[in-house]
């Protein structure tokens, strides 16, 4: 049942994407790998972890949109979820690096022979293990939110007053595992990784990979977030989002749609996250900074809230806009992005995608008009809540 | 709200009350007397005579050996002339030279590779000497003990009271049973009652070390716990495990009553400690509670308009510094008005430029409203630089003052006092003027409120102008105990948010007591749990707090809030 209701969405759009983030998936490590240095077409190497970068944020865009942009509920706190899967695959990062630490303890990572541990602390138990690590990477963040989420929407705690509880979420994280007791690495977090199952993380080959692997993950989110938006479950989410009292008055039990989408999202993005340690090699408490939550929010909204497409354009855009800027104009890049969050919501209320669909129906609808022919019966992109 | 406590120059103001210099001009009648009898006394400890001269003494010091030096110090001493303190610092340092030309005795510093020499006694600058043209006048142990407790004696006999004050507390902590006898004899001078309490407990705890009667021990141990500080308990402790059988329940009793009434103090510390980081919130979230519990509208810029006030305090200290310094003292009254003034026209503008679009679309207000405050933030960072700038505190804010054990700091007192008007203020604001009148009936409800003719455009504006303002002045206020810096505002929005939502949006008694439980709760729970911990647990308790009552504390009712 479930392999139909994925099939199901593959129409034409979701295709066309899954197709070019495949085509991406194997296009890009392949010119980095094969093709020679100095080739025009050559992704240069520092360019391939980038990008990776950027796919793993466009996969915690698509998460937030879930919630968002389909069912309405406001998260600031996406980060958290992000950051828990990243420090779920940096633990196991961690363990790998075994006695080539500093140190040269076998079972402690230099962290902890630093800061005077006697023995491994029992969370750490198992992240030995990559089938582990990878568990918990699904169950943290997807714990975490569904325990949140069912006590948030079962009290019907909505609108601003959830997203500022999901702020003090993500703060409420951010400040303990800043502290040196809490066995993270404090401030420092987690970092100087060596290598991920058995392969070295600098070599060009696991980069390669890792790009491939945050890829096809970011495809396969696509799938299921369009599965989920295409089914009945998604219309019901969507109604939620549109008039959340009327849908529980017709007799659904809105709170468990809602715990739903919002623990799928956090399961998302912490996939994502987990997908993003170790391309950029480091993971500390900054991650849980309520300011980078935000920052997921209007990649969302530069994209289009609302489509599933916006999302991915948005953080790609956005950060590629980051990267630029930091690098030419480093004084500039919070004017760019306060300017940016004022624009989008004045100005593109649906976002960049939001806005070409609806030019595109327009342009369509005249031209139907004007043939005054029959047959597409396009229907129009379902408009995020005012 | 970091727990900041000012630090440096603003906490060292302090001690510039404290007279150190002695003043010899003006000596009493008493303290005429008490010269002549410690100077009788003097003469029992020391054996010789002590009209002696005292530049003849001081000439006398190089000469001899150590044996003969020390009684010159004690004879020295005996003179209780004021100068000798001076000269007895710099022997003990080993900065004491003769000059081979003269036989002068004289202090040297290095200077370069030469010596600054200075006349021992009077202080009087002789020009520089080369290393060969001196000799050292050498010290032991024995020596630098000796000039020690000669220290004690002059200070101890110092015709000014403070002076006295400082050496019966030192001698209260090194507790040395040799000043034993001088102690004695200072007591029976001492007319100050102040000094006079000190020098009886520094007696008290150095007659616990020695071996004196049971019955007088016992009574130098209720002394020492009737002080009950946390000196006297570390005394009665470490006197505890070695003192006679007789007296180990004396001595837990005492431990027992400090240990009481440490307790208590510490819960009253707390309160207060508490109550200025509740004043802190308040002031913080105060504006907050207009613009998103009267308008609804979810200002994230907040936190940045705060941080603008304490930028026009530091520019009005600027200007102050540099054109009118006579006028330091009232740099906060001045730029009070002007945040004031300032942070209003900001609010207007943004609540006409960009909130306006937005009414209704309270997510979007927030998105837009984050954008604006990275934008303050960088424009802030461009135009003042990205590190802490200094604002002095005014004098009648620096400082502080004992209560019965607490110690309170003026900045602050003053910032509980100034939250609780800016308070009482926007409270008669609200319920008493014409714009308040409006603001209500265009919150409950705007249609009506235009049909009866109020331009509710307006009293937007003018509603969001009166948040910010009063933002701007919280940022006056908090530029005095938080570091000015373009992060300012980051780090209380936040925290604002936690109280206007705990409190109760659109009830601005629900901010006042919000604010006060949230500040005392966590100052509360710090000693357990650490500061960081401590902030943890109350987040944790908002978000927990906020499934149980979704509209905060004081929640509104009726059809309207559900809108």
């Amino acid at each position: 049942m479930i392999t139909r209701t994925l099939l199901r969405a593959f129409d034409g759009k979701t295709s066309l994407v899954v197709a070019i983030l495949i085509t991406i998936a194997i296009a890009v490590p392949a010119s980095n790998l094969y093709l020679p240095v100095g080739h025009p077409l050559r992704v240069p190497n520092h360019f391939v972890p980038l990008l990776g970068k950027y796919l793993t944020y466009a996969m915690l865009a698509l998460a937030l949109d879930l919630v968002w942009g389909y069912c309405g509920i406001l998260s600031l706190g996406h980060g958290a979820f992000f950051a828990l899967g990243g420090y779920a695959m940096g633990m196991y990062l961690m363990r790998q690096i075994g006695d080539r630490g500093v140190y040269a303890n076998p079972i402690l990572p230099d962290f902890m022979v630093f800061l005077n541990y006697q023995e491994l602390p029992w969370f750490w138990y198992g992240f030995d293990m990559f089938w582990f690590a990878a568990i918990m990477v699904v169950l943290v963040p997807g714990l975490l939110a569904f325990v949140f989420g069912w006590f948030a929407f079962r009290s019907r705690v909505t609108g601003v007053y959830l997203s500022i509880i999901t702020q003090a979420m993500t703060y409420a994280l951010l400040l303990a595992f800043f502290r040196n007791d809490m066995g993270f690495g404090g401030n420092n977090g987690l970092t100087d990784f060596k290598d991920i199952l058995g392969a070295p993380l600098q070599a060009g080959s696991t980069r390669a990979a890792l790009f491939a692997a945050s890829a096809i993950a970011l495809a396969l989110s696509f799938i299921v977030c369009s599965a989920i938006v295409r089914s009945k479950l998604g219309k019901v989410l969507v109604a939620v989002r549109d008039a959340e009292s009327r849908t529980r008055f017709l007799g659904y039990r809105v709170d468990n749609y809602k715990l739903f989408a919002f623990t799928a999202s956090a399961v998302i993005a912490g996939i994502a996250g987990a997908l993003y340690v170790p391309q950029v090699g480091i993971i500390n408490p900054g991650e849980f900074a309520p300011a980078n939550s935000i920052e997921i929010v209007i990649w969302t909204a530069v994209g289009g809230r609302g489509t599933l497409v916006g999302p991915i354009v948005g953080a790609v855009l956005v950060n590629a806009g980051k990267s630029w800027f930091t690098g030419v104009f480093p004084e500039f890049w919070l004017f760019a992005l306060g300017g940016l969050f004022v624009a989008v919501t004045l100005f593109l209320p649906k976002g960049i995608v939001g806005a070409l669909a609806q030019g595109w129906t327009a342009l369509k609808a005249r031209r139907v008009s004007a043939r005054a022919e029959d047959g597409s019966d396009a229907a129009p992109e379902p408009s995020p809540a005012e | 709200m970091r727990g900041r406590w000012p630090a440096g120059q603003k906490g060292a103001r302090k001690s510039e009350n404290i007279p150190s210099a002695v003043d010899t001009k003006t000596m009493h009648p008493t303290c005429l007397i008490r010269t002549l009898l410690v100077a009788l006394a003097l003469l029992f400890t020391t054996s010789s005579a002590f009209a002696q001269d005292v530049e003849a003494l001081v000439n006398a010091l190089p000469e001899g050996g150590y044996s003969d030096r020390e009684k010159v110090i004690f004879d020295l001493a005996a003179t209780g002339d004021e100068r000798v303190a001076g000269l007895l610092d710099a022997l003990g340092e080993g900065d004491l030279y003769v000059r081979e030309e003269d036989g002068r005795v004289v202090a040297g510093k290095r200077a370069g590779r030469d010596y600054a020499l200075t006349d021992a006694l009077t202080g009087e600058e002789l020009g520089t000497a080369p290393s060969s043209a001196l000799e050292k006048i050498r010290v032991n142990n024995r020596l630098r003990r000796a000039v020690r407790s000669a220290i004690g004696q002059l200070t101890l006999m110092s015709p000014s009271p403070p002076v006295r004050l400082r050496a019966a507390r030192s001698l209260l902590r090194n507790a040395d049973p040799d000043s034993l006898e001088l102690l004695g004899t200072a007591l029976a001078a001492e007319t100050d009652p102040q000094v006079k309490k000190m020098m009886e407990t520094a007696r008290a705890a150095i007659i616990i070390k020695t071996d004196a009667g049971i019955e007088e021990k016992a009574a130098a141990i209720d002394l020492l716990a009737a002080r009950g500080d946390r000196e006297a308990l570390a005394m009665l402790t470490g006197a505890h495990s070695s003192a006679a059988p007789e007296l180990q329940p004396v001595i837990e009793r005492g431990i027992a009553g400090i240990e009481r009434k440490l307790a208590m103090w510490d819960g009253l510390q707390n309160v207060w400690y508490g109550l200025s980081l509740g004043s802190v919130l308040l002031l913080a979230a105060i504006g907050l509670a207009i613009t998103f519990g009267v308008m609804g509208v979810i200002n994230m810029a907040h936190g940045e308009i705060v941080m603008l006030g304490a930028y026009t305090t530091f520019a009005v200290q600027q200007v102050i510094r540099t054109s009118f310094p006579g006028l330091f003292d009232y740099s906060l009254a001045i730029a009070l008005p002007l945040a004031f003034l300032v942070t209003a026209l900001v609010g207007i503008a943004i609540e006409r430029g960009i909130i306006r679009w937005l009414y209704g679309r309270p997510l979007e207000t927030l998105l837009a409203t984050w954008g604006l405050s990275l934008f303050l933030q960088q424009t802030v960072r461009t135009i003042f630089g990205p590190n802490n700038r200094e604002v002095g505190n005014p004098s009648w804010m620096s400082g502080a003052f004992d209560l019965a054990g607490l110690s309170i700091t003026w900045n602050r007192l003053w910032i509980i006092v100034f939250a609780l008007v800016v308070f009482a203020v926007l409270l008669a604001v609200l319920n008493r003027t014409p714009l308040g009148l409006q603001m209500r009936a265009v919150t409950q409800n705007r249609r009506m409120a235009s049909s009866m003719g109020i331009r509710t455009p307006w009293v937007d504006a003018m509603t969001f102008g009166l948040g910010s303002g009063i933002a701007g002045m919280a940022g006056v206020a908090l530029s005095q105990i938080d570091n000015v810096s373009p992060n300012l505002g980051q780090s209380y929005i936040i925290d604002s948010f936690m109280v206007v939502v705990f409190g109760g949006v659109g009830n601005l008694w629900g901010t006042l007591v919000g604010a006060l439980t949230l500040g005392v709760a966590n100052k509360f729970l710090e000693p357990y749990a650490g500061a960081v911990l401590a902030k943890i647990f109350i987040l944790v308790f908002i978000i927990l707090f906020i499934q149980r009552r979704p509209r905060g504390l004081f929640a509104l009712k009726g059809r309207a809030v559900d809108a």
